[in-house]
């Protein structure tokens, strides 16, 4: 079954979209009852749909969507913006050799994703590791996880 | 935290070997390549040692053959004196070092801090790499950080040169005139990604780039087209790696042991065929011909000679393949070139 969903994923972003809509409907609700309380709420589940699907590693600050469906913090180096260059010829990963390069899997599932499949290219910002172990859908709506570093402008706005 | 707004940049910094008139280079390497050049940089080993006239001996074989001096941050998660230190001592000695910043040991805190020390100390070109894993050096246990990646890294010294600002937004009172860099590996999956990921180093500030060993000439030629499509050469300069090999038992350990390094079968085959006590010049002219071959390829703008323990092989190397004299250079204050104690610095 996760096999079978992992393997199109066409199917996950699209589910990944309607899953973010329904959140930001559910926002003033979700604000009102609170947003810690609604993290303690879902959390468990989030953590357990999000460990068996992608191996989730609880960052927080979840770019599943912008990277082929594939958990880059499953990459030993926690590299969010692309492959190291170690990646061994059969596309195995340098550190663990009996994994493939979640950058190898991202670029062939990134083929397949017609609405997020481009923000491969997009440069993701430093990791906030104050965000580690907290729900990343509640830090979706209180948009921490879009706060970047005071010093960071983005590229498309320097360049 | 700084409460100001920050203003900048300071000053365009997006130059091309195009627009010479921008800013002047910041450093020997920058004005090779902006001139148009084809650059040499190479590769030094660092020593297992406190004693600085180690990396003097080597840097001054070194300096006369190239545009600018590698210094590695413990390349394959081997340590050695830190390239930092490294830099610093080649910069009291008068010579060109590229300062190798690696994400795998240190913490955006202590990185930044790095990069301004270095600039501090004369240093104006940074290759900023990933790092190879721990687990591929002769200390596996150790914590790896990777706390930012390549790219990431990339955009803070640019935000810190460029900005005048650490990525907490607090202001420097001098920014570091940094020339920047990029690695970039075209012989390792996802091969179709790799322009792509390099203009994305690019976007995020990359001004110089030098690629992994250089020994599959179909896939490099295929990796610039590509680059050229994209229109990469325009927009940063692109070195290619190279390096002699010593044996085919080491052919054959570089590539089963170090990350990255990909030597096709024919290479190996081609030193095998020789007797043991030939397979070293073999590994020699089979570099000088990669060589002659890379130089003819659209888009590539210089060379990275990297040669693990056989430094004396870089001179005669970078030599034979035609690429002497270097230009620019500011680092002959010996009056022989036999000399190889290079002036020492005043204490004060």
């Amino acid at each position: 079954m996760i096999e079978f969903l992992r393997r199109r994923p066409q199917w996950l972003e699209k589910a990944y979209q309607l899953t973010e809509r329904a959140a930001w409907t559910l926002d003033p609700l979700i604000r009102k009852i609170g947003y810690q309380r609604v993290e303690r709420l879902i959390k468990p589940s989030e953590d357990l749909a999000k460990e068996i699907m992608f191996g989730c590693q609880h960052c927080g600050q979840c770019v599943l969507h912008s990277t082929g469906m594939t958990c880059p913090m499953n990459c030993p180096k926690n590299l969010r913006n692309g492959p190291c260059g170690g990646v061994r010829p059969n596309g195995h990963c340098e550190v663990k050799a009996e994994m493939r390069c979640v950058w190898v899997v991202a670029f062939e599932t990134a083929q397949s994703m017609p609405i997020y499949g481009h923000e491969l290219h997009e440069i993701q910002p430093p990791v906030n590791r104050q965000l580690h172990e907290s729900s990343a859908w509640i830090n979706m709506l209180t948009k921490v996880d879009k706060q970047l570093p005071s010093g960071w402008i983005p590229a498309e706005e320097v360049n | 935290m700084s409460a100001e707004p920050i203003v900048g940049p300071n000053h365009n910094h997006n130059h091309t070997q195009n627009d010479e008139h921008a800013v002047p280079a910041r450093s020997r390497l920058e004005r090779v390549l902006r001139s148009g050049r084809f650059a040499v940089t190479a590769e030094l080993n660092p020593p297992d040692s406190a004693d600085p006239q180690e990396v003097y001996d080597a840097a001054v074989v070194l300096s006369s053959v190239c545009d600018g001096i590698n210094a590695v941050d413990a390349s394959g998660a081997n340590c050695h004196m830190s390239s930092v230190a490294i830099c610093a001592l080649l910069t009291r000695a008068g010579y060109e070092p590229v300062f190798q910043v690696s994400c795998r040991d240190r913490n955006r805190i202590a990185i930044q801090g790095d990069l301004l020390g270095a600039a501090a100390m004369g240093v104006r070109n940074v290759l900023c790499i990933t790092g190879d894993d721990v687990t591929a050096g002769d200390q596996p246990q150790a914590k790896r950080v990777f706390d930012l990646d390549s790219i990431q890294l990339l955009h803070t010294a640019r935000m810190m040169r460029d900005y005048g600002v650490f990525l907490s937004g607090r202001k420097l009172t001098v920014p570091p005139p940094l020339f920047l860099g990029a690695a970039e590996n075209p012989f390792a999956p996802p091969y179709d990604w790799r322009p792509q990921r390099l203009a994305k180093k690019i976007a995020a500030g990359a001004e110089f780039v030098q690629t992994q060993y250089c020994y599959d000439l179909p896939l490099m030629r295929t990796f610039m087209q590509r680059a050229c499509d994209l229109g990469l050469q325009e927009k940063a300069h692109i070195l290619v790696g190279v390096g002699p090999l010593r044996s085919a038992g080491a052919a054959e350990f570089m590539r089963s042991k170090v990350p990255g390094v990909y030597i096709p079968d024919d290479i190996v085959a081609r030193l095998k065929g020789v007797a043991k006590n030939k397979q070293r010049t073999e590994g020699k002219r089979i570099c000088i011909e990669i060589i002659q071959q890379v130089r003819e390829l659209p888009g590539v703008a210089g060379l990275h000679v990297m040669a693990y323990r056989q430094e004396e092989l870089v001179a005669e190397i970078i030599e034979e393949a035609g690429l002497l004299p270097r230009p620019f250079r500011t680092d002959v204050p010996h009056t022989t070139r036999e000399r190889r104690i290079p002036r020492r610095p005043h204490p004060h």
